[in-house]
């Protein structure tokens, strides 16, 4: 009743072509927008920042990144962990090298770097498809972790290998509680986000659909597969470049290769499929649902009162994990956003079942 | 110098049978039924797991027909409870669902079976072999346990070729490789199908398994064997089996010696705290390679049409 666009008309090319067409989809966004930056901080405690708000933000870019180059562009990858470590050191280095460059311009600096290394790895993807792409991408993931592993300049020849950011502060206004990193992480998601969706809407995104759908179609009716393959892994590495920079600086704080590992790869991966393939709000949602459900299955031993040692709860938790995430792509392949979209096609007939 | 490099090529050449190995569970699911099987290193550490527990509590031969029959009803529970249901979805969300079913299997193999290294007494002698000690000063060094995974590998292979060359089911996993709906048009039962090569997977995924745990124990980085075995399965294409044998022996032989003779190269030109290359070494060959071959080694050219 409440959701029906009854009355709504689009009067000019501008109003037809909006993100949200419909109303009451754009005041629902602007009131979330506006909850997040105002109300949340009313009440969220340091648990819900640091454990479950900053993560999901941040792993939302990363999502949004792979969504453009897997969802997108159709091209699978599998290295995602290793553009986040190239974003994670090169923030670093010049943090570290330049010690008063402004925060923004380092974050900057670290998407500009994984967007270089992104486009020399998605080379192999004008000639190799498919599953064997992913495979490849494999190659960049390894080598990457390697080579922070072990090259000493990238960690400063720290002997224990792993690296330490210092203070942070972004003009002159420390961001070290994390209220204030909620707010700074909020804001760089939310621009990164509408940018995101207004590059897919446009001509580039046009050209990245055409070339998923069929590239050889694609290529004769006049796109670049070059170009299109090419721009999609640097615009995908700068979003996950800086969701690792945003990762090793505000979540971290304090790093090793190992926590961009294959494994955060896959982490990103099922994030995407479980939220949605070509959708910036499945992103959203499958970082949501990635975060949350680990979280949740920690806790369900000690909530039923069963005990278990830490060891069988981890193994535990990878079974459910693992059949959680069969169940949903049985239940539903096209992911959370498919879902959601369904209910508002309810939602708009309701209360009548036609 | 020539004796170092040949002891390292045999060792190399004989790793690579086993990477082989593993790389053969991965064809044999892809060819006849088009699924990325990811959780293959996973169906390697649970079959090894099981085998090793097992044989703890009675002959090995009789825990190596028992682990038979659990990789035979698991491969009908993935068949009945996950590739049932995903009929006709997009390649991705296959691959997807075996990576599932690969954190599935790692938990339930470890809170099934334990957490901790075990081992699989083969009977094996342990000591290793030299050879040709005439010709090179010292001999040549080799390992038992990878001379015996080259033989069983070997077996392995004319067996399966035999099975899908002369036999009744063998002819029908070929025709539905080719494709799906023809050979269901002219009556061959799809689940039935891949019901049997997920059970053959199996028994390749137990062999590996029993080998690799027998050279490096059973434990929980035995799943992990699997992300090695990927580059083997490129340089080789996914859809042949002689292609998993070259890839496996090419990235063995590569690997090894890429770690002896390249690593220090690297290390002294470069600065870096420790080699440890062969991680990502084999990857790199293969990318390589494929830049060159798109379709690896031996596996079908893609041709396509619009």
């Amino acid at each position: 009743m409440l959701y029906r666009e009854v009355g709504q008309f689009r009067t000019s090319y501008a109003a037809d072509e909006a993100i949200f067409p419909i109303a009451q989809d754009r005041w629902f966004i602007v009131l979330l927008v506006a909850f997040a930056f105002v109300g949340v901080p009313a009440f969220a405690g340091q648990y819900l920042y640091t454990e479950i708000l900053i993560p999901v933000l941040i792993l939302s870019i990363a999502a949004i990144g792979l969504n453009i180059l897997t969802g997108y562009c159709g091209q699978l990858s599998l290295g995602s962990g290793g553009f986040m470590a190239v974003g994670a050191y090169a923030a670093y280095n010049l943090a570290l090298r330049l010690p008063q460059t402004n925060i923004i311009l380092v974050f900057l600096f670290a998407g500009l770097m994984a967007m270089l290394v992104g486009i020399l790895f998605g080379l192999p993807s004008l000639r190799i498809k498919g599953f064997y792409l992913a495979v490849a991408t494999l190659a960049s993931q390894f080598f990457l972790e390697w080579a922070f592993a072990r090259v000493k300049w990238f960690t400063n020849y720290a002997p224990s290998g792993s690296v330490a950011v210092g203070r942070i502060e972004l003009f002159g206004i420390p961001i070290d509680t994390p209220g204030k990193i909620y707010v700074f992480v909020l804001a760089i998601t939310v621009v990164l986000a509408l940018a995101a969706k207004n590059l897919v809407r446009g001509r580039i995104g046009r050209m990245w659909m055409a070339i998923r759908d069929m590239d050889i179609a694609a290529e004769i009716i006049g796109i670049r597969p070059l170009n299109a393959k090419l721009s999609a892994f640097a615009v995908s590495s700068f979003y996950i470049g800086v969701a690792g920079a945003l990762w090793g600086f505000l979540r971290l704080g304090s790093w090793e290769p190992l926590a961009f590992d294959v494994n955060r790869s896959f982490q990103v991966l099922f994030m995407i499929i479980i939220g949605g393939l070509g959708t910036i709000l499945g992103s959203f949602l499958g970082a949501a649902f990635i975060v949350l459900v680990p979280i949740a299955l920690n806790q369900l031993p000690s909530w039923l009162g069963i005990p278990l040692s830490t060891a069988m709860i981890s193994h535990i938790e990878f079974m459910l994990f693992g059949a959680m995430i069969v169940l949903f792509l049985i239940v539903e392949p096209n992911g959370l956003a498919r879902l959601w979209a369904i209910i508002k096609e309810k939602l708009r007939l309701w209360p009548f079942p036609y | 110098m020539l004796g170092p490099v040949l002891e390292t090529l045999i060792g190399g050449l004989l790793t690579g049978v086993l990477y082989a190995l593993v790389a053969l569970g991965f064809v044999l699911i892809f060819k006849a039924s088009g699924v990325f099987n990811f959780a293959q290193g996973a169906m390697v550490l649970f079959a090894a797991l099981s085998l090793a527990r097992l044989s703890e509590f009675m002959p090995l031969v009789l825990a190596l027909a028992l682990s038979i029959l659990i990789m035979i009803a698991l491969a009908y529970a993935i068949e009945f409870l996950v590739l049932r249901h995903l009929v006709n979805q997009a390649g991705i969300i296959l691959f997807m669902a075996t990576l599932g079913i690969a954190y599935f299997l790692e938990g339930f193999g470890q809170t099934l079976w334990g957490s901790d290294i075990y081992k699989i007494g083969l009977g094996l002698p342990t000591e290793p072999i030299f050879i040709l000690e005439s010709v090179f000063p010292g001999g040549l060094l080799i390992d038992p346990i990878e001379l015996a995974a080259a033989t069983i590998c070997a077996l392995m292979v004319v067996a399966l070729a035999l099975f899908f060359q002369v036999t009744r089911i063998g002819r029908a996993l070929r025709a539905v490789a080719d494709d799906h709906q023809a050979a269901q048009s002219v009556g061959i039962p799809l689940d039935q199908i891949w019901l049997v090569v997920w059970a053959a997977a199996g028994l390749v995924a137990l062999v590996a398994g029993m080998m690799w745990g027998a050279k490096l124990g059973v434990q929980f980085s035995l799943s992990l064997v699997a992300l090695k075995a990927l580059p083997v399965l490129i340089l080789g294409g996914f859809t042949s089996i002689p292609g998993a044998i070259v890839g496996g022996l090419i990235v063995g032989a590569g690997e090894k010696l890429a770690e002896v003779f390249l690593a220090p190269v690297l290390i002294s030109s470069f600065d870096l705290a420790g080699g440890g290359i062969e991680n990502w070494f084999a990857y790199v060959l293969a990318l390589l390679f494929l830049l060159v071959r798109p379709q690896g080694l031996f596996g079908e050219r893609i041709i396509e049409r619009v």
